[in-house]
């Protein structure tokens, strides 16, 4: 089973003035094959810190991180991630994007083509693998770095508010997406979000974080992603323990941010 | 139809058809204007987005320009105006001396303005007396010579001092004149004289048709009659410089003074008197001339001037409104042997000279100093095989190279046979190359340009990604590259030698340097997400490097070449001036020496259309390899 956990990960910036800003401390977590996992948190507590450890783009200061036993080092295809604004090679066409992982893999020609045509359907992008991805709007470009992150076939995906930059019904679709991909492929997914509402409908699990210094404030359990499987996710919305939930998260949150003007402004 | 006048059909044509172009451009632009008045609020960017009505208005305005100031237009619509303002020219040039010496264009009389000028030279010396330098007892002495040189210089202007041969010499050069207004007034050309015309006009080239810009001898009846009082009025010209108003008595009042002066100045021991005495004896030489006249002693000379200025005016009839009008900033002028023109047309030469220029140095058996301007030569191609191949390969190969055996024959070899392959020396056929000077030059900057890429966008990547690179290598441009290129110049022709390799060298350091600061640009602008989700997706740090970082790069590197292409081609001219034996530089260089004007205009020109065209050719480039630039 690759399973991933973090033992105690502490993180130390130091600045390039020599000031130290501690942005993760003590973060230990275990998340299990197949779970999908959504992390919520004002901004600057250490989200995309987090990320970008487990990604492996940064090395934690203290602690160890390790996925299906082999301990982090460096970037790698078991752990493919997806970024805010697509982060796409615009100078490639759709599909040279999708296979852009298969090609530097040299893998089979054939072979590949066959997994592009596959994938840009799955994604909704079938015909589009020979238009340049400048011309795509952003929800399509968001769809093509999923293609592109999957076709590689990784143990674990990795989102970093990946619908943040999307108009409120490309977002919805984009969940729905996000849900049948999970379910289909059975794989383990980390989805980094600034949306209450998008983190109980993308997360089986829901960290909560707190700031200065970044730290795992609250776990929750949730169904939602379960319901939204069958259900609109409309009418989630206007579930009850939904609502509920929500307005707890958001309080949570504000009073959060609250503390830190506090602090800022003392 | 001789060729000339076929020119002079085609320009005409030509100027008018542009004067209506430009016409309906302006129409069709007002009226434009006037329906978009409706929705146009001043100021909004698009509204001044051009259109092609106002491009070709500016290019028609720019060839009126050029056609109307090197006065193109005047000799296609007046071809014979030109020798006639000569013939014009040739009177004027001989009345001239005359004229001048009174108030027609100038403020004053001759002679006033020198007997004003040497009044103040007498009151000059006349203070200097009254300094402290001279003695009590000296200025006694000098002062009469002062009082006399006074009344000498006045007794010029009495009337009755005038003697009577030279008032008949003036009566005489007045009627003199005065024929010779006649003559012009009356037109009545002298015998032959039409005969001479038509001959003129046979044997003669027209204006501009050699290098004599406007032959000398009249084509024309009015040019003839202007040709036919020149030379008299010449003649009358030199004989009023003859007459003097310098009478026995006057002369010996002048020599008896001046003696008297330097025999004080003889005696003297006072430096200062020495100075008075040559100071006076320039101001008599001065005075000993005799040109200041009695105020009415001349007025027969004038007056017949001014009739004749009256007739020849009234003679020149339409030719002073051409010459307003159709060939403005300057006029001509005669000279013994032509007539030149001495305006703007010294230096803007005629569009149709230059075209005509243009094809015959376009021709590959003229060319410019023996060499084409772009043309092809048959090349073996041994020779080219011999220039890339580098001949050290031969002493690679094993073996010895043969020495000559006892019957003077040199035996062959493995070794021998690359030699001959390396330096080009077997038999082979020949293939077509381009050469010549358009084509050097070129060839340098291409080149240049080329060892710039080559070289540059590697490092200028590998800057963008190193920090050893970048602290390593950008002291060694930053030396260079703030150094005008054209500074290096002559250190690096002297090093590399003044044929290609010095100025292919030269071109390199300019493109190299612009070539690396772009590639780094580049590199270094490159989003960090974009390389996070190479390293994710499995890319190695070369496969990052090729397939990330520098198609990344691509805008900045092609807007580099774009740029040094420009800089290349501004430095590689400057340099091909500065030395050398072809090229379009030195072209433009040799043809300024002997103020070749229109080959001037011929390289500036071409110069110009191979800029632009360099560069629509990278911006179409930049526009097919970068689509996404500026936008997503
Ligand atoms: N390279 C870095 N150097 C210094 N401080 C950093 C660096 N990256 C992030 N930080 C700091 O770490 C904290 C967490 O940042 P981040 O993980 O981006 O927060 P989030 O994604 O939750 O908004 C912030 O205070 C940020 O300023
Ligand atoms: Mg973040």
């Amino acid at each position: 089973m690759s399973d991933l956990v973090a033992d105690a990960i502490d993180m130390t910036f130091t600045t390039p003035n020599g000031d130290e800003v501690h942005a993760l401390k003590n973060v230990s977590f275990t998340l299990k094959q197949g779970e999908l996992l959504s992390v919520l948190g004002p901004s600057g507590c250490g989200k995309t810190t987090l990320l970008n450890l487990i990604a492996g783009f940064l090395r934690p200061t203290g602690g160890e991180l390790s996925l299906g036993g082999n301990e982090i080092d460096g970037p790698g295809v078991e752990r493919g991630m997806v970024f805010q604004q697509g982060a796409l090679f615009e100078w490639l066409t759709v599909a040279e994007n999708v296979d852009f992982g298969l090609r530097m893999k040299k893998a089979d020609r054939r072979e590949t083509s066959r997994k592009v045509e596959e994938w840009l359907e799955i994604v909704g992008l079938q015909g589009f693998g020979n238009t340049p991805t400048y011309q795509l709007s952003g929800g399509m470009q968001q769809r093509v770095a999923l293609a592109r992150c999957l076709i590689n076939d990784p143990d674990l995906i990795l989102m970093d508010e990946p619908l943040g930059a999307l108009d409120a019904l490309t977002r919805e679709k984009m969940q729905s997406l996000v849900l049948k991909i999970w379910k289909e492929t059975g794989k383990t997914i980390m989805i980094i979000t600034h949306s209450v509402e998008e983190a109980l409908l993308l997360g089986e699990r829901l960290f909560v974080m707190a700031p200065r210094p970044g730290r795992l404030h609250k776990e929750y359990a949730l169904p939602f992603a379960e319901w939204g499987l069958q259900q609109d996710p409309r009418e989630i919305k206007n579930h009850n323990e939904f609502t509920q939930t929500r307005e707890e998260i958001l309080t949570m949150i504000w009073n959060m941010e609250e503390e830190i003007m506090g602090k800022a402004s003392a | 139809m001789t060729a000339e006048g076929i020119r002079g059909l085609f320009i005409g044509a030509l100027f008018i058809g542009l004067l209506l172009t430009l016409a309906s451009c302006w129409w069709y632009g007002r009226r434009l204007i006037r329906t978009e008045k409706t929705d146009a609020v001043f100021g909004n960017p698009v509204k001044a987005l051009g259109g092609w009505h106002w491009i070709v208005s500016g290019v028609s305005t720019i060839i009126l320009v050029w056609l109307y100031f090197s006065w193109d237009a005047a000799r296609a619509f007046f071809p014979d105006a030109a020798s006639e303002m000569c013939q014009v020219a040739k009177v004027e040039t001989a009345i001239n001396p005359m004229r001048s010496v009174f108030p027609f264009e100038s403020r004053l009389l001759k002679g006033t303005s020198i007997l004003d000028r040497e009044s103040r030279q007498i009151n000059n010396l006349e203070t200097q007396i009254n300094t402290g330098a001279f003695t009590d007892q000296d200025r006694e002495q000098l002062l009469p010579y002062i009082e006399r040189v006074r009344q000498i210089l006045a007794s010029q202007t009495a009337p009755e001092s005038l003697e009577e041969s030279v008032v008949a010499d003036i009566q005489s050069i007045g009627q003199r004149i005065d024929e010779q207004s006649a003559f012009l007034q009356a037109g009545v050309l002298p015998e032959g004289a039409d005969a001479a015309i038509i001959e003129a006009r046979d044997q003669q080239p027209g204006w501009g048709g050699s290098s004599q810009e406007i032959p000398i001898e009249p084509i024309s009846q009015r040019g003839a009659m202007f040709a036919a009082v020149a030379a008299p009025l010449a003649a009358i010209s030199s004989d009023f410089g003859k007459i003097r108003n310098a009478g026995p008595a006057f002369l010996a009042d002048i020599k008896a003074l001046d003696d008297e002066v330097k025999q004080v100045a003889g005696a003297a021991e006072s430096a200062a008197v020495k100075d008075f005495a040559r100071n006076m004896n320039k101001l008599l030489k001065r005075i000993d001339n005799g040109v200041v006249f009695p105020p009415g002693a001349l007025e027969p000379i004038e007056s017949a001037l001014a009739r004749l200025d009256v007739v020849k005016s009234d003679k020149q009839g339409s030719l002073k409104l051409i010459d307003a009008i159709a060939m403005p900033s300057g006029t001509i002028m005669a000279g013994n042997t032509a007539c030149s023109e001495q305006g703007s047309g010294r230096w803007l030469p005629k569009p149709s000279d230059t075209v005509a220029t243009f094809l015959r140095l376009s021709d590959p058996d003229v060319g410019y100093k023996g060499i084409p301007l772009l043309w092809y030569k048959e090349k073996p191609l041994a020779e080219m095989v011999g220039f890339l191949v580098p001949d050290f390969i031969a002493d690679l190969v094993p073996g010895k190279y043969p020495r000559h055996s006892d019957d003077g024959t040199i035996p062959n070899n493995l070794k021998t046979t690359v030699l001959n392959f390396a330096t080009g020396n077997f038999a082979s056929p020949s293939v077509p190359v381009p050469t010549g000077h358009v084509w050097d030059s070129i060839m340098r900057v291409l080149a240049g340009l080329f060892l710039g890429i080559l070289l540059g966008v590697p490092l200028g990547l590998f800057m963008g990604l190193s920090r050893f690179a970048k602290g390593f290598f950008d002291p060694l441009i930053e030396l260079y590259r703030p150094v005008p290129p054209l500074a290096w110049a002559p250190l690096i022709l002297t090093i590399f030698g003044i044929n290609d390799d010095g100025k292919i060298f030269l071109l390199f350091m300019v493109a190299f340097a612009i070539m690396v600061i772009s590639a780094r640009t580049g590199a270094t602008g490159t989003q960090l997400s974009k390389i996070h989700a190479a390293h994710s997706l499995g890319a190695s740090r070369w496969q990052i490097v090729r397939s990330v970082i520098l198609p990344n790069s691509l805008p900045e590197i092609l807007t580099g070449i774009r740029i040094s292409i420009g800089v290349c081609w501004g430095t590689l001219v400057a340099a091909e001036m500065l030395a050398g034996t072809t090229g379009i530089g030195f072209v433009e260089n040799v043809a300024r020496k002997s103020s070749d004007y229109e080959i001037i205009w011929v390289t500036i020109i071409l110069l110009g259309l191979l800029g632009l065209l360099f560069d629509l050719f990278m911006r179409f480039i930049i526009h097919k390899t970068i689509p996404w630039r500026g936008k997503g």
